[in-house]
């Protein structure tokens, strides 16, 4: 299936969790990032839940604290 | 209020602009924007609103210029190394800018000054390094109805997004909370490349002329990422205000300001 992530369509295994993807996309700090879905935050704790559908649309979003 | 001629000539690039003109400059002269943070991103905003000849410009800092902040606050120099951040930038701002008025703030913004030091602008300009400062900015503005800019930088990175209360997402609604301290590297453990602040910097002040113009969209609702060595830009677009947010929703959870631990490497020496 084909998947979305961070505006880049790339292909996965049909039906990977939310939790395979940040593994396989080697997120950092995983425990950290916030993980939208077709423009829907999906919660931390339902990241091993839910299933990815083809076309869907990943996002990864870091905390980013820098600034002075 | 007519300009003077030397008003008509610092100001004619943007009068000469359509969208800008006469009315947009007067609304700039008129503007009072609160830039919290003189470092890596408040120093490029600083020096660009001064000299849009934004009217009232607040900065506020409790730190002194440093050797190691020359990399990339660059509305400070060698000389000033010693000087209170917020002199040092005042100085420089009124250099580039006599046509406007400066108010300096030498302290930390915690849950006791927040309120009363954001009261008086119209937009507000995130410029910290740290989560506890950040979420702070997030929740006073939105307790206070205040449209501001988020940002952060670290290594070859950096991302913003504009908040407007009770219209679009807040911080918050992207992070629910902020990360343990030491858990997300800060820029002094982590480095910075120098010109990032200027890249984000310059944007935070390019949305809050937008802001105080009214001219074009504003960067509500999407968080924009920016990666130095893909030179990539990526505007992610934001889940709605919902209910889900803590500070922002129609029936908060978070209705008093907190303050967090800071980062135990970034405490003062």
């Amino acid at each position: 299936m084909k998947i979305t992530v961070a505006g880049e369509t790339k292909e996965f295994d049909d039906g990977i969790s939310v939790s395979k993807l940040i593994e396989l996309e080697n997120v950092e700090t995983p425990q950290y990032v916030t993980v939208s879905v077709n423009e829907e935050f999906v919660d931390s704790g339902a990241f091993g839940s839910t299933a990815l559908k083809d076309g869907d649309n990943v996002e990864f979003l870091y905390f980013m604290g820098g600034g002075r | 209020m007519a300009f003077t001629d030397e008003q008509l000539e610092r100001y004619s690039r943007h009068i000469i602009l359509k969208e800008i003109g006469v009315k947009g400059q007067k609304k700039l002269l008129a503007g009072k924007v609160l830039i919290i943070g003189a470092g890596g991103l408040g120093a490029p905003a600083a020096m660009y609103l001064a000299a849009a000849g934004v009217g009232t410009i607040g900065i506020a800092d409790a730190d002194k210029v440093d050797l190691s902040n020359l990399q990339r606050q660059v509305i400070h120099t060698t000389n000033d190394i010693g000087k209170r951040k917020v002199e040092s930038a005042a100085e420089t701002m009124r250099a580039i800018n006599p046509d406007i008025t400066v108010n300096t703030y030498y302290d930390f913004v915690n849950s006791s000054n927040i309120m009363d030091l954001i009261a008086d602008y119209d937009f507000i300009l995130d410029g910290t390094d740290n989560f506890p400062a950040k979420f702070l900015i997030n929740d006073a503005c939105v307790m206070a109805g205040k449209p501001f800019s988020h940002a952060g930088i670290i290594r070859f990175k950096g991302q913003l997004t504009t908040v407007i209360p009770g219209e679009g997402p807040c911080y918050r609604c992207i992070f629910k909370n902020p990360p343990p301290k030491d858990a997300v590297p800060t820029c002094k453990q982590a480095g910075v490349i120098g010109a990032m602040g200027g890249v984000i910097g310059s944007l935070q002040a390019m949305e809050a002329v937008k802001y105080l113009t009214g001219v074009g969209e504003l960067l509500s609702g999407y968080l924009l990422t920016y990666d130095a060595l893909k030179m990539e830009f990526h505007k992610v677009k934001l889940p709605p205000r919902g209910d889900g947010c803590a500070v922002c929703s129609d029936h908060p959870t978070i209705t008093e300001l907190i303050d967090y631990e800071q980062a135990a490497c970034d405490m003062k020496q």
